[in-house]
């Protein structure tokens, strides 16, 4: 194959790119914008109690307004099918308010403005009752989580003897690491238009997982699943906000089966903290301790996470997963607890558990090696492990080694000296500061269809979504590579639930689902042009081993001569030729422990006077299995590190402790990166390939650049000032208190 | 840019001074209902006239996106805090969400869909393609329309210059160095203003 068919690897530019430089790539809200009404929601203004009356008979009398939606009127739905994506309170079918921001009415209106003036004069009676609203002084409701967590991880694990090696060890360490509320805060607000034709529903929606709403939708109204069509051909940022079906969709639905009317509900920045989940609160306990040479003897990691109350379903993140893998250690033992409080359901957001989770086991393990006096790469180094000991199987591949010593090198580690405070840059404190990552490496069961037309166009079809991950691109790469075709040939078709199932995009999975499928079935459209080639050619190819045959440019090529896909599809009358094909991970996948892993190091300046802390520089060295597409994969890499420094230095959403309602509920007091903030960033992709999750060696890196950047930076604070911050966000008011 | 000054959150309290609202519910019915006059604009995008009426207080943003199909301005935050509705109005960078529709008219409007040249990307778009400036897309017009301003405006001496004159623009899949990397490349070629 030609070095232009065949680009795995390649820093081939983005094939949307054009469309989204262009203003032309289309997102939920701007499909289908004629005749559409516009949908508004009202929020609840206390945290805890009943609605006992709610009086729109102003808003239904002003201009433009349809109608107005609540308890009172809105539809009986189903119950909800039993899928951790579908969301099932609030969805005005009760009475009770269970958390600040909650949303009680729909307002339907002409236009956005209407609709939003309307909404502003709706009143609300309540009988409020005593709400949690801090998980501050409520340890003795603490309680187990409902459910194993991820679906299949215990909740507590326990493996040797923690108390006693811990006793007995002669170094060790004990801290208490905080994590606040964070929202994803994807730029694309999230937004839906629904629109009924008879019992049938469409919706355009911004969602990370059509199926999973598909499937939402489909359960709440009572309807067969093909009754309903998702369409999300872009997704202007999830992190995780946009993996569940949020009550607005469900909403926009019933808003429009209401009013018989498309509607659209988009909402607004400032519902985007009480509607699509968000980071949860964790307060997690470590205990680490070693022998003189820093082999750990016993490790601890009791995490306590906050979460909704029961009636707005549990969200349970898994902080201490990553303790019981990362490190060889003989005596683990590990915990998650809940405390429920009065907000809104949390969830899933950019490297769940572990983001959180690492931030105290990679502080803890800096500040074990101060304890130690030891270099903490070197400390790391002695504590690699080749096998999962939680699982007891083997890591299907772990370069970590690698990973330490190539970003290491690359940021210069060795000329940083150990002490505290001992480098400066001109009035600057200077701290350097690494950490692990590690994110599990998922892979489902997708479908995909692939087909050649008789022009040589190749179409790739695949019910998955792009949040911005690459996925058009690297879908037509690998279709192209197998289709000996220039990747430009290649229309991929994705974002919409009529095509070929493919799983909810989250988890870093997309890649290592998707990619096996789109392969498989470019292979079966390429063997099946094989058979005709070799048939059409008779006696001259007769015999011939099929290995001896390419397709290259539009031609099945052989020994001597070469036939034109065109040629062969036109003889046998056949428009195009195509393949389906559903593509499941090996039961030989089942018998190892599957991981990513990376090294992460950062450069801090601290203002001594201010306690500012500016990242400087960023090496981050990462396991990556096997790289698609070299630009896209760089992206995803920076970008990742972006949002963990953001973790580290800004992001907290404060609450309101008498209300419970998030109180800094919008983009210029939640704080995020801004271009400013970000410096260099030096990403390294180390390939040793995972040959047990796929065939193409991927492994999923959406994920893993988030996870361990908050521990970097303080242990790198740290190194500048000699100051612990175990709280995050590290503002300077904690730098300098 | 003087006349286009008032922020929508000034006109919109002038709006509501003006107009009866409904502070008292139970006497609602006997009130007259807030009327927002419609007014019959003509603004100038892209180069072609475009006639609607609208409301007063309907935005730029609101403007492209809900009464024209210029959707490639993108609603962020319609707070004016995050740089996702910039456009050009006269050659200069604005945000959309607060800027009034009705006082565009005498303007010259830009917005994304107006910067290629037929088929034939802009310099600046060519160089997010390139550098992949860009992941989920969404705050991506945004960001080429700052940055097309911010290269005539002449803020790209130094990478640092850059970030500080982006810094309106939030991007939250972290695609900031490759931006700057786009813009370096465009301003290394675009000859000194002057
Ligand atoms: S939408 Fe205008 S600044 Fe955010
Ligand atoms: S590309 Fe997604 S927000 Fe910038």
């Amino acid at each position: 194959m030609s070095e232009q068919t065949n680009t795995i690897g390649h820093a081939i530019d983005r094939v949307d790119g054009r469309l989204k430089v262009m203003g032309h790539a289309k997102y939920a809200a701007e499909f289908a914008n004629t005749d559409v009404v516009h949908a508004v929601l009202v929020q609840s203004t206390i945290a805890a109690g009943t609605i006992l009356a709610i009086d729109a008979l102003v808003a239904r009398s002003m201009p433009g307004v349809i109608d107005v939606i609540t308890a009172e009127n809105a539809e009986k739905l189903h119950k909800a099918p039993e899928i951790q994506q579908a969301i099932s309170f609030p969805l005005l079918q009760s009475n009770e308010v269970l958390f600040n921001g909650q949303h009680i009415a729909i307002v339907v209106a002409d236009s956005l403005q209407q609709a939003q003036e309307a909404a502003a004069t709706v009143v609300v009676r309540y009988r409020p009752q005593d709400a949690v609203t801090s998980m501050e002084g409520r340890d003795g409701d603490q309680r187990k989580p409902s459910k194993k967590l991820n679906g299949k991880f215990e909740i507590d694990s326990a493996t040797g003897d923690f108390s006693s090696a811990f006793e007995a060890a002669p170094v060790k360490i004990s801290a208490t690491y905080k994590t606040p509320v964070e929202h994803h805060n994807p730029m694309e607000p999230h937004a839906t238009i629904a629109a009924w034709s008879g019992d049938k529903l469409k919706v355009w929606t911004a969602t990370q997982g059509i199926s999973g709403t598909q499937q939402t939708l489909a359960g709440f109204f009572g309807l067969a699943e093909n009754d309903v069509t998702v369409i999300c051909p872009f997704v202007g940022g999830g992190f995780g906000s946009k993996g569940n079906t949020w009550t607005p969709v469900t909403l926009a639905a019933m808003a429009a089966r209401h009013v018989k009317r498309r509607v659209k509900l988009e909402i607004t920045r400032e519902q985007m903290f009480f509607s699509n989940g968000y980071r949860p609160q964790t307060r997690q306990a470590l205990k680490l301790a070693a022998d003189r040479d820093g082999k750990l003897l016993a490790l601890r990691h009791d995490g306590v996470i906050a979460t909704a109350m029961p009636g707005a379903g549990e969200f349970a993140e898994p902080v201490a997963l990553i303790s019981r893998m990362l490190y060889a250690c003989p005596n683990i033992s590990t915990s998650h607890r809940l405390i429920d409080i009065n907000q809104s359901l949390p969830t899933y957001m950019r490297g769940p558990g572990e983001a959180s989770g690492s931030f105290a086991l990679e502080s803890g393990m800096d500040e074990l090696a101060v304890a130690l006096d030891m270099d903490p790469v070197a400390l790391r180094m002695r504590n690699l492990i080749d096998s999962d000991a939680s699982e007891g199987k083997p890591f299907a591949s772990k370069p970590l080694a690698e990973c330490y010593t190539k970003a290491a090198e690359a940021f210069g580690w060795s000329r940083r000296t150990p002490a505290p405070r001992s480098m400066k840059n001109g009035r600057m404190l200077v701290g350097m500061g690494m950490a692990t990552t590690s994110y599990p490496t998922n892979r489902m069961k997708a479908s995909a269809e692939v087909a050649m037309l008789q022009d040589g166009t190749v179409i790739v079809r695949c019910g998955t979504q792009d949040l911005g991950t690459g996925t058009y691109t690297t879908m037509a790469q690998v279709a192209a590579a197998e289709l000996g075709v220039s990747p430009d040939r290649v229309r991929v078709e994705l974002g919409d639930s009529r095509l070929p199932k493919a799983p909810v995009s989250g988890g870093s999975m997309t890649t290592a689902s998707v990619l096996p499928a789109v392969q498989e079935a470019a292979t079966a459209v390429r063997e099946a042009l094989f058979d005709m080639a070799l048939k059409a050619k008779g006696d001259q190819w007769h015999n011939l081993d099929r290995t001896a045959l390419t397709l290259d440019n539009g031609a099945v090529v052989g020994p001597n001569s070469q036939l034109g896909i065109t040629d062969l599809l036109a003889q046998a009358s056949l428009p195009s030729l195509s393949r389906k094909v559903e593509a499941t991970p090996s039961d030989e996948a089942d018998t190892f422990s599957r991981h990513a892993f990376g090294a992460q190091f950062a450069e801090v300046h601290v203002d001594p006077d201010f306690g500012t802390v500016r990242v400087k520089r960023w090496v981050g060295a990462f396991d990556v299995g096997r790289v698609i597409n070299a630009k896209t994969a760089r992206s995803q890499l920076i970008g990742g590190i972006v949002f963990g420094i953001g973790m580290a230095l800004m992001e907290e959403t404060r609450t309101d402790r008498a209300s419970g309602r998030f109180a800094n509920a919008n983009i210029a007091d939640y704080l995020i990166p801004v271009s400013a903030d970000i410096p260099d960033i030096n990403t390294i992709f180390v390939e040793t390939g995972d040959p047990i999750t796929t065939r193409l060696g991927v492994k999923g890196i959406g994920e893993l650049p988030t996870v361990g950047a908050a521990a970097a930076i303080a242990n790198a604070v740290y190194h500048a000032t000699g100051k612990r911050i175990r709280d995050l966000p590290i503002r300077l008011d904690k730098v300098m208190a | 840019m003087t006349d286009l000054n008032p922020t929508r959150r000034t006109v919109l309290c002038a709006v509501a001074g003006m107009s009866v609202l409904p502070d008292v519910p139970q006497n609602a019915l006997a009130q007259t209902p807030p009327s927002h006059t419609a007014l019959s604009v003509t603004l100038r995008i892209n180069g072609a006239d475009i006639a609607r009426p609208i409301e007063v207080r309907t935005t730029l943003l609101e403007f492209l996106r809900e009464q024209t199909a210029l959707t490639g301005t993108k609603k962020g935050c319609d707070q004016g805090s995050c740089g996702a509705c910039t456009v050009h109005i006269d050659g200069h960078r604005v945000v959309s969400c607060l800027t009034l529709a009705a006082r565009c008219q005498g303007h010259e409007v830009t917005t994304i869909e107006g910067l290629a040249q037929g088929d034939v990307l802009h310099p600046m778009q060519a160089a997010f393609v390139a550098h992949d400036g860009m992941q989920c897309g969404y705050c991506t017009p945004g960001q080429v329309m700052s940055a097309v301003a911010l290269v005539k405006e002449g803020h790209t001496g130094t990478d640092d210059e850059i970030r500080e004159w982006m810094s309106g623009n939030l991007c939250r899949c972290g695609a900031y160095p490759n931006i700057v990397a786009a813009i370096r490349d465009v301003a290394d070629h675009t000859p000194a203003r002057g």
